[in-house]
């Protein structure tokens, strides 16, 4: 009897301790989202704490109207779009081919994509290639160099491995083509491992920036990946920021205004991941635990 | 990484003839062909201008026609090294580097081992995966993203942080624009954004942990915590030493992401990593030899500390990564 209370109360400080997590994740965000929504004249006051005070849609219908960030929205939304199939394509053509064990070549071809995981020529190598292949201030640069991770790649041929290889025999006995093998059954029997690295693809185009700073430039500024505006966007509203919490100028629609444009380019994938998490659990554990 | 799911130790194919290799899988070799492609150009032909390290770089000149590099007319291949070495902001980078990824490693490691363990104390299924799902977010946040939530959230008079703090009588921090304090926001937004992430991989090595092992040890009247000892963390090592090994191997890497977002004017003093050093000083300031050098001492040293850590683990009885 005595037992079971003590455990009963330990139970109870993991949930608390679990809680206190949650809100640590949660706080920051519906601080975001109470600002973003609240009147100009309570955020001066710093009078708004997680919920909004003096509700508006202001800053949204600023944001909305603003057609760079329109632009750089559907630019980045249409560029993760295609990399994303573009780097599914490429990952599952290099995966499968890999799993065939009398493959010959297949050896030296794991070797070479292995060493590219550990050591890699460097960010100025890179660029230089980029400037030399004229890929400088083009969407190529945004799509090719990333369209294949070897991490993901090896997530794939895991799960691939996992499916028993007497379908794949069975197949070939009745005379199908090893691409018709990789379509009518891997692809299909893959589609838990397909989502999760379509996610990941996803959320590394869609969160990326450092490729559109390095090879996209003022020039061409409308190539500038969503983050990479919002980037331009905060470093320059900071100074201007100090200068307001100094009491220059109003700050507080700058202030809302920013949450705004934080919470509009979030939200496409808060709204993706919980629906995907039983898949991309398993895809990392692919990926990293194996016995 | 380790060996794939069905590997067979010690099973060796039996060598095809390479015209009846082709003829046989000449489909496989046909997909193949884009992905090698892919690594030769992107991820092979880039290590040919790591010799720009050693030349004195020309702009519009070719790559194998660019002199060596020289000192005084005399041909010095190291200049750019020994340039690199004495120079004082690459001396503050790479102390800023490893001091930033050592506090990583000391502080962003344990936590999602951690939130593991305690994560998996939780008897309400529910509520786990609530929990679960809520603590994934933050990985999902670009650092630009997570960067102008820590200015709002931290920001000197109006941030929620700084109004708590002064509603209970504290002075306001500022947390972004002096360098000390900066480091920790930089640590701690690193662990807000990885904890849950990182514990995807120790909850799936948890859940193969026998389950027979726990009910001997209830048997033998162990509390939670014991079992939590003597049973999970040791059943996780393996797990837990892979991932060492690699975070390891990435002390003097680093994410540029994660820096260049999260960095301003007022605290590169201690925000300035080698990584941000290259960007600003190739890229920017186009001295191409001079960061090339530089980004090649990394790497070479990422090797290095990657290779040494895997033979001292193996020495040490665990398995490594290879």
């Amino acid at each position: 009897m005595i037992k079971s209370n003590k455990t009963k109360a330990g139970d109870i400080v993991f949930v608390v301790i679990c809680l206190f997590v949650t809100l640590i994740c949660v706080i920051p965000m519906v601080n975001l989202l109470a600002r973003s929504l609240s009147d100009t004249s309570y955020l001066i006051r710093h009078e708004v704490y997680l919920f909004p005070k003096g509700l508006n849609f202001d800053s949204y219908k600023t944001v909305l109207s603003d057609s760079k960030y329109i632009v750089a929205f559907f630019w980045t939304a249409g560029l993760t779009v295609v990399c994303t199939f573009l780097s599914l394509f490429m990952t599952t053509i290099c995966a499968y081919p890999l799993i065939y064990q009398d493959l010959r070549g297949r050896g030296i071809i794991n070797i070479l994509i292995t060493i590219t995981m550990f050591f890699s020529a460097g960010t100025i190598p890179n660029y230089l290639l980029m400037k030399q292949l004229g890929f400088l201030n083009t969407p190529f640069a945004l799509m090719i160099p990333s369209c294949l991770s070897v991490f993901n790649m090896i997530i794939m041929r895991s799960f691939f491995y996992g499916i028993p290889d007497s379908l794949r025999e069975s197949a070939e006995i009745d005379g199908a083509s090893h691409i018709r093998i990789l379509l009518k059954i891997y692809i299909p029997l893959s589609k838990p491992v397909i989502a999760t690295l379509a996610l990941f693809y996803a959320v590394g185009r869609w969160n990326g920036y450092t490729d559109s700073l390095m090879y996209i430039t003022v020039e061409k500024s409308e190539l500038f990946t969503l983050q990479h505006l919002l980037y331009n966007i905060i470093q320059s509203i900071n100074s201007v920021d100090t200068a307001a919490q100094e009491g220059f100028s109003k700050p507080g629609l700058s202030e809302s205004l920013k949450s705004a444009i934080v919470m509009f380019s979030t939200v496409p994938i808060l709204c993706i991941y919980p629906w995907l998490q039983k898949y991309f659990i398993h895809g990392v554990t692919l990926g990293a635990v194996k016995e | 990484m380790s060996k794939d799911a069905n590997y067979i130790e010690g099973y060796k194919p039996r060598r095809m003839a390479v015209t009846t290799a082709f003829k046989k899988y000449w489909q496989l070799y046909l997909l193949l062909l884009l992905p090698v492609i892919y690594f030769i150009i992107f991820r092979y032909k880039p290590m040919e201008f790591i010799i720009v390290a050693f030349k004195d770089y020309k702009l519009n000149m070719n790559l194998w026609d660019m002199p060596w590099a020289t000192t005084k007319k005399e041909v010095d291949i190291f200049k750019w090294f020994v340039k690199a070495f004495s120079d004082k902001n690459f001396h503050t980078a790479l102390t800023n580097t490893i001091t930033l990824n050592l506090l990583d490693l000391i502080i962003g490691f344990p936590a999602p081992i951690i939130f593991a363990l305690v994560l998996n104390e939780l008897t309400a299924k529910r509520y786990k995966k609530v929990v679960q799902t809520i603590a994934y977010m933050p990985h999902f946040l670009s650092w630009v993203i997570i960067y102008s939530i820590a200015l709002q959230l931290l920001a000197p008079s109006s941030g929620l942080v700084n109004i708590v703090l002064n509603n209970m009588g504290i002075e306001s921090v500022d947390f972004l624009g002096k360098a000390d304090n900066w480091v920790w926001t930089y640590i701690l937004f690193g662990v807000w954004q990885n904890f849950g992430w990182g514990s995807i991989v120790y909850l799936a090595a948890i859940a193969g942990i026998n389950p027979e092992l726990y009910e001997a040890a209830a048997v033998d009247g162990a509390g939670r915590f014991k079992k939590m000892w003597h049973i999970t963390l040791p059943g996780i090592k393996s797990t837990i030493v892979v991932l060492l090994i690699m975070a390891l191997g990435g002390i003097l890497g680093g994410n540029f992401d994660r820096n260049f977002a999260m960095q301003n004017k007022l605290v590169l003093e201690k925000a300035e990593v080698i990584s941000t050093f290259v960007y600003k000083r190739g890229i920017k300031s186009l001295q191409f030899s001079l960061t090339t050098a530089v980004g090649l001492f990394q790497s070479v040293v990422g090797v290095i500390f990657l290779l040494s850590a895997n033979f001292l683990s193996r020495k040490l009885g665990e398995r490594g990564l290879w």
